[in-house]
């Protein structure tokens, strides 16, 4: 589970979370929606500790990050794959040597064999050709990128997923495969997942709760239907826009 | 008027102090975790022998080039100044402890500053902008093994080496060309560097050369990891890195002369 309580960050002058109250719970995959810039991926980054709070507390696992030592982040970190906005892989590596990193358990790590079965199996859950192992980031398209950051997430059998804006920048056939890739995986894992995005359509296909962040707080937190039913003003602005998409009417 | 320039001027000098300050924590909070993931061998020793190979095999020409060229000059306005005043192997003294002391070391150390420096500020820069760093540590690895050490150690290991190819290639120009154009024999040449040779001089320039190294990889490598704000802040990182490094050189430079030549 995933607990964020009265979680504050200021940048300098800036109030970017203004006491966010949000919660994950064991095996749900929720989808954390808003306006670009509001501060969803600074969010993400609360929960698995790259970004520090200002106040609130994170709780992920049963364990408060914030209290959390060196080797103790680094164990719970192990059990979290983070899916990066544009993929941040690593240059300098081919496909294989990017997605073995994401084999946080050394001795599995150390193991040639195991590490080749694992980035075969990783690099077939995320639907890439085979060959895809020798090559390196700058040869890969957009769409290949971030699903072999997602092949990275997974390859250390994690228990929960973050995903930062996975369909961002992707034409919209490609957005279907990865919204589908993001299902899929949470059926075939059973991980807990939380989806940053501010495309509403896929939000709504892949999530099983659906959260709204705006002007540095949570607006709302529920079901698709809630989502749907809210009379807020906030959540009505922002789906607005998707209101005549078919996949969306109520 | 004259209040609000008084408070500006105290605004700044105050600005840059707290600024100096926090930039004295973090280096020490990252020199405190590089120390730490130095019990990562099996992660470092294999990344720190390619950023050694890197270091030495794309820096060799360049530092063998410059320093011949500063020993040539060296030797040649040594010639044109005592022609005719004093015994022509002094030359020979002049040119070795010149290279050795000071030029071969420092100018090899100015050269790698914005060789090294600006490849790791850049490198790292990018690295921070484009997420790669935040990536390592979400994996739960050290970004200090897998980045810093790696790059540090191997400019410990291969400045110090170049510097004594630099002091090499340049005492060889040197003596190459005041034979050229004085009437300076080879026997001449070699009492004169004898003359005055102490065996501490070498490891005067080793020593000065380690200095360096670890100025240019460390402040390069803190200024790419505190990259800030895009492609701007991977270009200013850069820049600071050279320029802070190459004024470290020099300071250094002055203290180790007073600290281990003048005892």
């Amino acid at each position: 589970m995933i607990e964020l309580r009265g979680v504050v960050k200021r940048f300098g002058k800036q109030v970017v979370l203004n006491g966010v109250d949000f919660e994950v719970r064991e095996g749900e995959t929720v989808a954390l929606m808003g306006p670009s810039g509001c501060g969803k991926s600074v969010l993400l980054k609360h929960i698995i500790g790259l970004i520090h709070p200002d106040e609130g507390t994170i709780v992920v696992d049963g364990k408060n990050v914030m209290e959390l030592k060196r080797k103790e982040l680094s164990e719970l970190r192990s059990r979290i794959g983070y899916v990066f906005q544009n993929g941040a892989l690593f240059d300098s590596m081919n496909v294989f040597e990017n997605v073995r990193l994401g084999i946080t358990d050394q001795d599995k790590y150390s193991d040639l064999d195991y590490v080749r079965g694992r980035i075969a199996e990783c690099i077939r859950l995320v639907n890439l050709p085979a060959d895809t192992i020798d090559k390196f980031p700058a040869q890969l398209s957009g769409g290949m990128r971030k699903r072999v950051g997602i092949a990275r997430a997974i390859a250390g059998s994690p228990k929960y997923l973050l995903y930062d804006e996975p369909t961002s920048g992707l034409d919209p056939v490609n957005a279907d495969i990865i919204d589908d890739l993001v299902q899929r995986l949470d059926d075939e894992l059973g991980v807990t997942s939380v989806m940053v995005t501010h495309d509403v359509r896929g939000a709504f296909r892949v999530a099983d709760r659906l959260a709204l962040l705006s002007d540095g707080k949570i607006v709302i937190q529920g079901t698709p239907q809630e989502f749907r039913g809210s009379k807020n003003e906030k959540v009505r602005e922002f789906l607005e826009r998707d209101f005549d998409n078919p996949s969306f009417a109520a | 008027m004259a209040d609000s320039t008084t408070l500006d001027i105290r605004q700044i000098t105050g600005r840059m102090v707290l600024d100096g300050a926090s930039h004295v924590g973090r280096l020490s909070f990252f020199v405190l975790d590089m120390l730490r993931g130095l019990s990562e061998v099996r992660i470092w020793w294999p990344r720190m022998m390619i950023e050694a190979w890197n270091i030495g095999a794309g820096s060799l020409f360049i530092v063998l080039l410059i320093s011949a060229f500063a020993g040539a000059v060296t030797a040649l306005q040594t010639g044109y100044q005592f022609t005719g005043s004093i015994p022509y192997y002094v030359v020979g003294t002049l040119v070795v402890s010149s290279i050795i002391l000071e030029l071969g070391p420092v100018l090899t150390a100015l050269i790698l500053a914005g060789r090294i420096g600006a490849r790791y500020a850049a490198e790292l820069g990018t690295m921070r902008v484009t997420e790669q760093i935040d990536a390592l540590e979400s994996l739960g690895r050290s970004p200090a093994s897998h980045l810093v050490i790696p790059r540090v150690l191997a400019g410990l290991i291969m400045i110090p080496a170049l510097t004594v190819l630099a002091n090499l290639s340049g005492i060889m120009s040197g003596w190459l060309s005041v034979k050229a154009v004085l009437p300076v024999t080879d026997a001449d040449f070699i009492y004169g560097a004898q003359y005055y040779w102490r065996p501490w001089d070498a490891w005067y320039s080793v020593i000065k050369a380690f200095f360096f190294a670890g100025s240019i990889t460390i402040i390069s490598c803190y200024m790419g990891f505190n990259t800030q704000q895009g492609a701007e802040g991977v270009g200013r990182s850069t820049t600071t890195a050279v320029v802070t490094s190459s004024v470290l050189i020099l300071m250094l430079d002055t203290v180790l002369s007073r600290l281990l030549l003048n005892q």
